[in-house]
């Protein structure tokens, strides 16, 4: 069995599964936020169950909308809070100690190895980099979830994508994943597992590694998944709140498909409007010109990527034609960004630098874009509208190239700033 | 279920970007979400859709966000179904989830052209195009799936699970 099955086979309280087969599941966490779990509480609440089915691992995050932008998303967030509260949820993230919901769990060691997690969000998928079954599903299911402990699910097939050689300089997990969606497209992977692996994931970051998680669901993907190693076990250990458990696949685990890369061919990655499957080679769009630029989100707000961005950016400026709006995603990630210097260098560069939101990433608040407008962000999504008015455009890439292209104000690769 | 209605025609990766702008997700209110239902695809598809109309898409419909907000859209502005070459996982789920009937048929999808009226046998897969005289076969439907709708959704299949345990 590859670790997918047999991570699902456990919670199924099974020996084995195989791809096709509808299974019950228990789950060990549920997750929902602003704009997905209003609906959640609306329909838990039919179900009559007098309470959810463990306070400990149900949790709402308010990081859509949030800090709230209006009447309207006060009146959703406030729904979460009330709830919780009422229900006597053991975890609820407050604006001031929340952070956008997939940089923050993994983070704070509330979601492990081995477990099974869902999420009324599709980058729930994100987790896959810890060796956990994590998926997106939507709101009714967690209210089910929440009642009953349990989620249906189809066991996926495997597709398996091995990485080798050495990774060129600046070319990072989110080059890795960006090439591999303009490869398969943005259904190549649809109903299927992701599976990571090779020489280049082993020496991957978990950074890395989170951020080519999270873009499982851009394929199409079910979930994105590494087997945990030595890096994983130096994330977890003393960070993970509960027990983890490390799967593996059996070498003579079942594939539908296996693929390929040599790394060291993989270019500085661009997805140009408006798929992310519709990639091309930084250094190709130098014609490009760039109204904003955005350092954020579940894909890539994390420290590194802050490090990453302000490596390239330290003593220079944001173009005069440009805005640049960096958004560190947690509120430890942002603390650390301030005692490293990473804020000042950022401000000094006069970049905007933002409280932990998922604002600007699908067009809710701190940065929409007008119409014909540009930007260029470390988001995960290029979709029409997704920034903002449906004739402004997204194009996607990791912190360097964001940040070199800040600087001159088009798509640019660092070399051309440092 | 027999669903009979006109159809409307869109291209394959429709996402949920598409079917419902996050600028309007501050709300979860299914007739409020009806107002923009599929508004970037096609700005005007509020005002020209009716009720009991249907969708035709290529590949891949309903790809991005977990939004459940999509199905509910779709369903509230008082469409009947979407008929697919396939459809993103989140959103099959939650349209099985919520009741909103779907049905992937790689012929249906190739060969119902925008204003054909069809009409859709649920409960043998079977698509009829009134309007050209054809018949087309849908991918049959997993039983697990045919006993959530029969149940009438998770919501009421969850219910009958607490009263059993």
């Amino acid at each position: 069995m590859t670790i997918t099955e047999k991570i699902l086979a456990a919670h199924a309280g099974k020996d084995k599964v195989v791809p096709g087969e509808l299974i019950l599941a228990k789950v060990d966490f549920i997750l929902a936020n602003d704009i997905t779990a209003p609906i959640s509480i609306t329909e838990f609440k039919k179900t009559g169950a007098k309470g959810v089915f463990d306070k400990g691992k149900v949790t709402f995050i308010p990081d859509h909308f949030a800090p709230q932008k209006d009447i309207k998303a006060a009146e959703q967030c406030k729904m979460l809070r009330e709830f919780s509260k009422d229900y006597g949820l053991e975890l609820y993230f407050e604006v001031g100690r929340m952070g956008v919901e997939h940089a923050l769990l993994p983070e704070q060691g509330i979601v492990a190895s081995g477990d099974l997690v869902i999420g009324a969000d599709s980058h729930t998928c994100t987790y896959g980099a810890l060796g956990a079954f994590s998926t997106g599903v939507g709101s009714t299911d967690v209210a089910s979830a929440m009642a009953t402990g349990e989620c249906w699910f189809k066991v996926p097939e495997s597709m398996k994508f091995v990485y080798y050689g050495k990774l060129n300089k600046w070319v990072s997990g989110k080059d890795l994943i960006l090439h591999t969606i303009g490869d398969i497209g943005v259904d190549g992977a649809l109903y299927r597992a992701m599976e990571f692996e090779g020489e280049t994931i082993s020496s991957l970051s978990m950074s890395g590694r989170l951020t080519m998680c999270n873009m499982a669901i851009e394929a199409g993907g079910k979930n994105g998944i590494i087997v945990p190693d030595k890096i994983t076990e130096e994330y977890v250990k003393g960070r993970a709140k509960r027990k983890y458990k490390f799967y593996t696949s059996d070498t003579d685990a079942k594939y539908v498909d296996v693929r390929e890369y040599d790394c060291s061919k993989i270019p500085l990655t661009v997805s140009c409007p408006h798929l992310p499957s519709n990639t091309k080679p930084a250094a190709e769009l130098s014609h490009i010109t760039i109204d904003q630029v955005v350092v954020g989100s579940c894909t890539n707000g994390r420290i590194e990527d802050l490090r990453e961005a302000a490596e390239i950016i330290k003593g220079k400026k944001v173009n005069p034609n440009t805005r640049m709006i960096v958004i560190p995603a947690t509120q430890q990630i942002y603390l650390q960004a301030v005692k490293e210097g990473l804020a000042e260098i950022f401000v000094n560069a006069e970049a905007v630098f933002s409280t932990p939101t998922c604002g600007p990433c699908l067009g809710g608040h701190m940065g929409i874009l007008a119409k014909g407008e540009k930007a260029l962000a470390t988001t995960n999504r290029n979709f029409v509208g997704r920034m903002g008015d449906p004739g402004s455009e997204v194009y996607l890439s990791n912190p360097a190239v964001a940040a070199a292209s800040a600087v001159l104000g088009r798509i640019a690769i660092p070399e051309e700033v440092l | 279920m027999i669903l009979k209605g006109r159809v409307w025609k869109f291209g394959r990766d429709i996402d949920t970007d598409a079917i419902i702008p996050a600028r309007y997700l501050n709300t979860s209110d299914p007739n409020e979400l009806a107002k923009h239902v599929m508004e970037d695809a096609d700005k005007d598809f509020p005002s020209k859709v009716k009720k009991g109309d249907m969708i035709i898409a290529d590949a891949n419909f309903g790809c991005g966000s977990s939004r459940e907000h999509a199905p509910i859209a779709i369903k509230a502005a008082g469409m009947q179904g979407v008929v697919a070459k396939s459809f993103a996982r989140i959103f099959y789920r939650n349209a099985f989830n919520i009741g909103l009937p779907i049905f992937e048929s790689e012929e249906a999808s190739e060969k119902i052209s925008e204003g054909d009226v069809i009409e859709v046998d649920a409960d043998k897969g079977v698509i009829k195009n009134i309007t050209k005289g054809e018949e087309y076969t849908a991918k049959p439907i997993p039983p697990f799936m045919q006993e959530l709708i029969s149940a009438g959704g998770l919501i009421e299949w969850t219910k009958k699970r607490l009263k059993a345990s």
